[in-house]
């Protein structure tokens, strides 16, 4: 729990951090060192309690002793009530870390005559002081003196004379003071701390009770002068801004998923870690699932989530996201997702924030997700939550933790206008939309900016599924963007007249290769009757040679018989000619 | 605890009676200052004049014993405590109105 407060303003003013969280960046390091400081508010706003921490703090932090002068309560009474908070009092005393010291002014028992001063209380604190070495002086309530004792004259001269004494004395002092009519002390006392004074105040607004601090003067130093809220809790007083002013914040160039890859890629490759994500859309687009999807991706790195609902409780977070096939249950068991749900009016708004601050620092989680950030707009007014969110947002930065915010846009807000303009603080603005078109509402998602990063400018329908989250391309065509079941249709339409083609290039090629195979039939044949000439005339090449030789066999036979004198037959003549022929081939 | 330093005058020295009712008184100093020397004056003149023989005083120097302030709550300097009878009453001032410190000590009936 250390805190950086080692940051001086003016090297000549030194001071003394009061290890209260959130303080020492407004007063830039703390309390004066060596001088009081008067804390004032009204009954109830936490003054004793400041001051305690203010002495648990330096014996527990900054090896600084104190002591705890108590006008009103008993050191039991004390111990008792801060051990609430996680301050063990009682054990710092044993260890002579710090003393209390009660001081008991009980009008009815005392009488006064004459000349008197207040030597006693200055010795008691002076004893108390120098026994256990202290260098932090708690005086808690001062002004019960002017109830005890009736002489105001004596009584305002002991003060002066008491803070000039503190001073001598080194001690680091802080005084607590009732808060008065008109002025900041009762009985003045703002007249004698000069050097700081922080104003508590404990405010009822619409219903929320706020609790503010406000520096009103803090001499020689330069401070932060707003009203800031601050919270009492388990472990004490927490003052917001709880991290510094600066936009100076190391700066990521890893992405995370968010767990839906067509979403990943209409981003360009993911989220910047660290950066912050706003989902916006009107009621039912999705919202939380989306976060749910990013914070399930999360867990899925083996990271931690811290998830805060204020409109679902755990269980039924885990329900109705296992109808869109998501389990986070597991995660759950495995202790990487941590959903804490409440009320958004169970609260104020910086407690809600300090809780984050708290669970962030304890959880460590790389990704956060607020659901929706909208509800902490009815804890608060506008501008608290915008500042809030702001330091907020800064904080988480600070971390590298991913910021997931949903934001509930009302049917009457222009969609592209979010509330106490959430973002502009935001680096990744992914907006979901109702797409109306034929009668039916689709979801539809873009991202309307996403700071250093390519991303898509395109309109994706948003289905859920069982399977999750799906991003469909939307249709964009000749009839323009498309959605839900006309999206459907035209699909069908499409698919049905790539059929139509499909079929009609089958006919086509199928009658082509019916003509082939008939081109192909008629060329056979060709080359069939073709070879039967060709087969033809050999037949009756071969006859006429054997025709030939039948007839040279008979012209020897009809020589030899001419011898005989018989004369040449008709028939023979005729085949004179081939016989002829067949030489002058030779 | 308690560590007692008497106070030099002799009307001062610790005189106890015979009766039943003996007032135990202790006086609460830092250092001789003017205040408390005169408020030691006056109480042993008081006690003399009232309760002579029956009462008791006790002068604490807070400078020597500081520890002892947070026992009887002492604020103020000079305190007068009445320890006995009880309960316990504390006057403080100088006790240069014998009246009032008469008042404070349950001598007297407050006026008012």
């Amino acid at each position: 729990m250390a805190v950086e407060t080692q940051r001086t303003s003016s090297p000549t003013l030194p001071k003394t951090p009061s290890g209260i969280r959130g303080l020492d960046e407004i007063t830039l390091g703390g309390l004066p060192r060596g001088r009081p400081t008067l804390v004032c508010g009204a009954a109830g706003c936490g003054k004793t309690l400041l001051a305690m921490e203010f002495l648990v703090r330096g014996a527990t932090e900054f090896d600084e002793r104190g002591v705890f002068v108590a006008f009103e309560e008993t050191a039991e009474e004390l111990a008792e009530n801060v051990r609430s908070l996680g301050f063990d009092v009682q054990r710092l005393i044993e260890q002579d870390r710090l003393a209390i010291d009660h001081v008991r002014v009980e009008r009815s028992e005392i009488e006064e005559t004459g000349e008197y001063d207040l030597d006693g209380l200055f010795i008691r604190l002076g004893h108390a002081i120098d026994t256990i070495g202290a260098k932090r002086v708690v005086l808690d309530t001062l002004e019960t003196l002017f109830g005890g004792l009736s002489n105001e004259t004596i009584l305002r001269s002991e003060l002066r004379r008491l803070f000039q004494w503190l001073k001598d004395k080194g001690v680091t002092a802080v005084i607590t003071a009732e808060r008065g009519d008109g002025s900041l002390t009762r009985q003045g006392l703002e007249e004698y701390v000069s050097d700081c004074v922080i104003v508590l105040d404990h405010r009822v607004v619409e219903n929320l009770s706020t609790r503010r601090l406000r520096i009103v003067k803090y001499r020689g130093s330069v401070h932060g002068t707003n009203e800031y809220p601050f919270l009492i809790d388990e472990t004490g007083v927490v003052v917001l801004p709880i991290t510094s002013m600066g936009l100076n914040h190391d700066v990521s160039d890893e992405f995370v998923s968010t767990g839906v890859s067509k979403l990943d890629a209409m981003l360009g490759e993911g989220l910047y870690r660290g950066s912050s994500v706003l989902i916006s859309g009107t009621a039912g687009t999705g919202k939380t699932t989306l976060a749910s999807h990013m914070a399930d991706a999360s867990c899925r790195r083996g990271e931690r989530c811290l998830y805060l609902g204020y409109e679902e409780p755990a269980n039924q977070l885990v329900r109705n996201m296992r109808s869109v096939g998501l389990d986070l249950r597991p995660w759950i068991d495995k202790g990487l997702l941590h959903v804490h749900a409440m009320r958004p009016t169970s609260h104020g708004v910086e407690a809600h924030l300090i809780g984050l601050y708290r669970l962030v620092e304890s959880l460590r989680p790389g990704l956060v997700v607020v659901d929706p950030l909208t509800a902490l707009f009815h804890a608060g007014s506008t501008v608290d939550a915008q500042s809030m969110l702001t330091r907020t947002l800064d904080f988480l930065k600070a971390r590298q933790v991913t910021a997931v915010l949903t934001s509930l846009s009302h049917g009457g807000d222009h969609l592209e206008r979010t509330q106490a303009a959430v973002s502009s603080l935001t680096d990744t603005w992914i907006l979901m939309r109702d797409i109306e078109l034929g009668g039916e509402r689709n979801r539809g998602l873009y991202v309307l900016k996403s700071r250093g990063m390519a991303h898509s400018n395109q309109i994706r329908e948003f289905l859920l599924t069982e399977r999750g989250i799906e991003l469909q391309e939307a249709y964009v065509g000749a009839e323009g963007v498309l959605t839900g079941s006309m999206r459907v249709a035209q699909e069908a339409r499409e698919r049905a007249a790539a059929l139509t083609r499909q079929h009609e290039i089958e006919r086509r090629k199928r009658e082509l290769d019916r003509r082939r195979q008939a081109l192909e039939a008629e060329i056979a044949s060709k080359r069939e009757q073709f070879a039967s000439e060709e087969e033809e005339l050999m037949t009756l090449l071969d006859e006429d040679r054997a025709a030939a030789e039948q007839a040279a066999r008979d012209r020897t036979a009809m020589g030899r018989s001419r011898r005989a004198g018989a004369p040449a037959t008709d028939g023979q003549r005729q085949r004179t000619p081939g016989n002829k022929r067949q030489t002058t081939e030779k | 605890m308690k560590a007692e330093q008497h106070a030099p005058s002799p009307l001062s020295e610790s005189v106890a009676t015979e009766g039943p009712e003996v007032w135990e008184l202790r006086l609460y100093v830092a250092g001789k200052t003017a205040k408390s020397v005169a408020a030691l004056e006056n109480l042993t003149r008081l006690c003399e004049r009232e309760m002579p023989g029956k009462y008791k005083i006790e002068v604490v120097d807070l400078l020597v014993h500081p520890q002892l302030a947070k026992g009887d709550q002492i604020l103020a300097i000079p305190t007068l405590v009445r320890k006995l009878p009880q309960p316990i009453r504390k006057v403080i001032g100088d006790l240069s109105n014998t009246e009032r410190t008469l008042v404070g000590l349950q001598l007297r009936p407050a006026e008012n």
